[in-house]
């Protein structure tokens, strides 16, 4: 397996494009990563995306973006694994250049999460969960997210407010990122404040409904020629799962999935988790980002939270986490989220990140999960 | 920059008046029941028809009052428009009912006005039209409506009933002459109800930027720039009001001031009237205009679309205001019920 880099990232703004449809959100991103990476064709097309049929009424979405693209002709596919799509579409990618099969190829995640009515959304991401024995009990994604969290919270003594550091650290780093929905910080007071949305669970602790795409371009590492100075190397690759029913685990509070893709990850870029400058966490909900923390071995069980509290996580600070607003500021449009995240680390990489620059930034892992991590995708990016 | 719309004849409002059923449910009240209180409260209570109340009869009443501040006889008027969302027929007009009721009926045009909550101001467009072309002396026009809340439906705490009525003439009669008007309508479904549908749907997020705010901005600024005027040029402003949020926040983000907006605004006591929204506002403050005050009135309708009039008042408006019920009067008039009358005022109970 040859080494693959990343040459090329696009993004639109995270936001309500109320103006603007799946097919053009994912073709403005597509177009401006191939600029970025200034190639003109494609091998292949690999479109990470939750939603389209229940809320656009569109499936069969490789076909029809590489057309809209211009690439009518070449490969395409979609990927899907729930809120972990654009995380594994990157795989996929990853993958069609690592083995030798193709040279140049986009890896795009895109979805519209407002075409649809608020119950109808709803309704819809809680697909990402157990149909028949999660969610035909009416259960929501937050929900069961909440019971995480309540059942953390009760285990290792604490209080909503010791969550609150991983908002604020968000919507602080969005303020600087102009592709982010939110663009201003937020206040403990703001996040005690907020309104419940699942108990525990409050407005704040959860990532919005948004619309965006994002993309990017791979090639194989050994084929760049000296023009190609902004490409990063893609160090690591690795999916791994877990049951989607929270009961059938054996411990609810430990995201197995996210154990074993990150160690997995460590493995094949021959780090450890000291080793890593920043973290694109898959902070949908603060909890994710707690245990996600501890099952990548960044902190000890229970001790999730310690990072945010002690003020550690923002560029600066020991392992910097959602650099660029993450899920809660920047966005989370579920099917492109983890282009979004990979985008990201790449232009962090690059030394690009601006007011969020994270100093001597080499190793950057980004962390796509589908569900309740039942979808774990982690990668390692180095310059 | 488009232009102006500004009929041949000058015309202005020869008379107005507007009309609230008296019962009132406390939003708390549907809180109480519905839950849905924890980002506070779109309005403070809003007005509930009564049994033997409609659109018509609420704009007889309505007409009543125009026409006794006019000062001229029924059988002047050569159109009355109703404009509303909640007409009691689908086929035949709630407008014929009103203009044989206040003697109107022979040489007259009523037809009824549809476009959601500015269906009205499209009446009072139509009028000014009929009227600048001296195709008749005077022309009536009403916006009236008693809105249906889904039960347990975020528009159920503000979907009220209530209205006024203007009569358009020759502006030497007028007590408000016209400076010219403007129109801005898109292709935009934030709100809807299909035939045999008892209550419509909306788009959640999607009527506000996309549709309120859009529409009403395109609608008083295109107004604003089509008069080479600005905010401050203005002694009032009255924005359509679902709620009372909405229209504080276009008026500012226009460059109005809370005080050029206060005495029209009166959703957080009556809720939305929807056709009667804008053109409700608009008769408290001529209630309590004085002569040289210019004022700003921009409805919005679902749909959707916004007009927008400029109207500077005139000497007349003294002895004309006080000729009929002020609004204010109406809007404190007020006999509160709980949601058990209220649904049932409503025709909410349905037993089969």
């Amino acid at each position: 397996m040859r080494d693959v880099s990343v040459v090329g990232i696009g993004q639109t703004k995270v936001k309500e494009h109320w103006s603007k449809s799946l097919r053009e959100l994912a073709t403005e991103a597509i177009l401006g990563a191939m600029k970025d990476g200034h190639v003109d064709h494609a091998d292949a097309l690999y479109v990470g995306n939750m939603l389209s049929g229940e809320l656009t009424a569109q499936e069969n979405l490789g076909a029809l973006i590489a057309d809209e693209v211009g690439l009518r002709g070449i490969e395409a596919m979609k990927v899907e694994a729930a809120c972990g799509s654009g995380g594994t579409a990157l795989r996929v990618g990853y993958l069609a250049v690592a083995s030798g099969q193709f040279d140049v190829v986009i890896v795009a995640g895109a979805e519209k999460l407002t075409e649809s009515s608020n119950c109808n959304t709803t309704a819809s991401l809680a697909m990402a969960a157990d149909a028949d024995y999660e969610g035909i009990h009416g259960i929501s994604f937050v929900a069961l997210n909440a019971m995480l969290m309540r059942r953390y919270m009760h285990e290792y003594d604490l209080v909503p407010e010791d969550f609150a550091m991983f908002s604020m650290n968000a919507h602080a780093n969005a303020a600087n990122n102009p592709y982010a929905m939110f663009q201003s910080p937020i206040t403990l007071e703001q996040y005690k404040r907020a309104r419940n949305v699942s108990d525990p669970i409050n407005v704040m602790d959860s990532s919005p409904v948004g619309d965006g795409a994002a993309a990017l371009i791979l090639m194989p590492t050994a084929s760049l020629n000296g023009n190609r100075a902004r490409a990063i190397k893609i160090a690591a690759s690795s999916v791994a799962t877990d049951s989607l029913a929270l009961h059938s685990r054996r411990d609810p509070l430990w995201l197995s999935a996210v154990e074993l893709s990150a160690q997995k990850a460590y493995a094949q870029a021959r780090v450890s988790p000291q080793d890593i400058d920043l973290f694109e966490v898959h902070d949908a909900f603060s909890i994710m980002s707690v245990m996600s923390l501890e099952a990548s071995g960044f902190a000890g069980r229970g001790r999730g939270v310690n990072l945010a509290r002690e003020n550690e996580i923002n560029p600066k600070g020991k392992l910097p986490i959602s650099t660029m607003g993450g899920l809660k500021a920047r966005g989370h449009p579920v099917g492109a989220t983890g282009v979004y995240q990979a985008a990201e680390a790449v232009t962090q990489l690059r030394g690009e990140a601006g007011a969020n620059q994270v100093p001597d930034a080499h190793v950057a892992m980004a962390q796509s999960l589908g569900g309740v991590a039942a979808n774990a995708v982690t990668h390692i990016f180095t310059n | 920059m488009t232009s102006i719309m500004k009929p041949k004849r000058q015309v202005g409002i020869i008379g107005y008046g507007a009309y609230v059923p008296r019962f009132r449910i406390r939003a708390e009240e549907i809180a109480r029941v519905w839950g849905g209180a924890e980002d506070g409260l779109p309005i403070e209570e809003k007005s509930v028809p009564g049994l033997d109340e409609d659109t018509v009869t609420m704009s007889i009443e309505a007409a009543r009052n125009a026409l006794a501040r006019a000062g001229i006889e029924a059988k002047q008027l050569r159109a009355v428009w109703v404009g509303s969302e909640s007409h009691p027929y689908a086929v035949k007009p709630s407008s014929t009912i009103v203009a044989d009721a206040i003697g109107a009926a022979g040489s007259v045009l009523a037809g009824d006005w549809e476009f959601a909550c500015k269906a009205g101001t499209e009446a009072l467009q139509a009028a000014i039209g009929l009227v600048g072309s001296e195709m008749a002396d005077y022309a009536m026009a009403i916006g009236m409506d008693t809105a249906q809340g889904r039960p347990g439906d975020a528009l159920e705490y503000t979907a009220g009933a209530g209205g006024a009525a203007y009569i358009v003439g020759p502006a030497k009669n007028a007590l408000a002459i016209l400076e010219g008007s403007y129109s801005y309508v898109t292709d935009t479904p934030d709100f809807f109800r299909r035939e045999h549908m008892r209550y419509p749907e909306h788009g959640n997020r999607f009527t506000g930027e996309p549709a309120y705010f859009d529409h009403v901005t395109h609608g008083a600024q295109g107004l604003l720039d089509a008069l080479g005027m600005k905010p401050s040029d203005f002694t009032y402003a009255i924005f359509h009001q679902p709620n009372v949020k909405f229209p504080q926040t276009v008026a500012k983000r226009l460059g109005f001031t809370k005080e050029q907006i206060a005495p029209g605004m009166l959703s957080g006591k009556i809720g939305n009237t929807y056709s009667g929204a804008a053109m409700i506002g608009t008769t408290a403050v001529l209630d309590i205009a004085k002569p040289g005050d210019r004022i700003l009135m921009c409805s919005f309708g679902s749909g959707a679309g916004s007009d927008a009039f400029s109207f500077v008042v005139t000497e007349k408006i003294r002895e004309r205001a006080a000729k009929a019920t002020k609004t204010m009067w109406y809007v404190q008039r007020r006999e509160e019920i709980d949601y058990a009358i209220y649904a049932r005022y409503r025709g909410k109970l349905v037993m089969n």
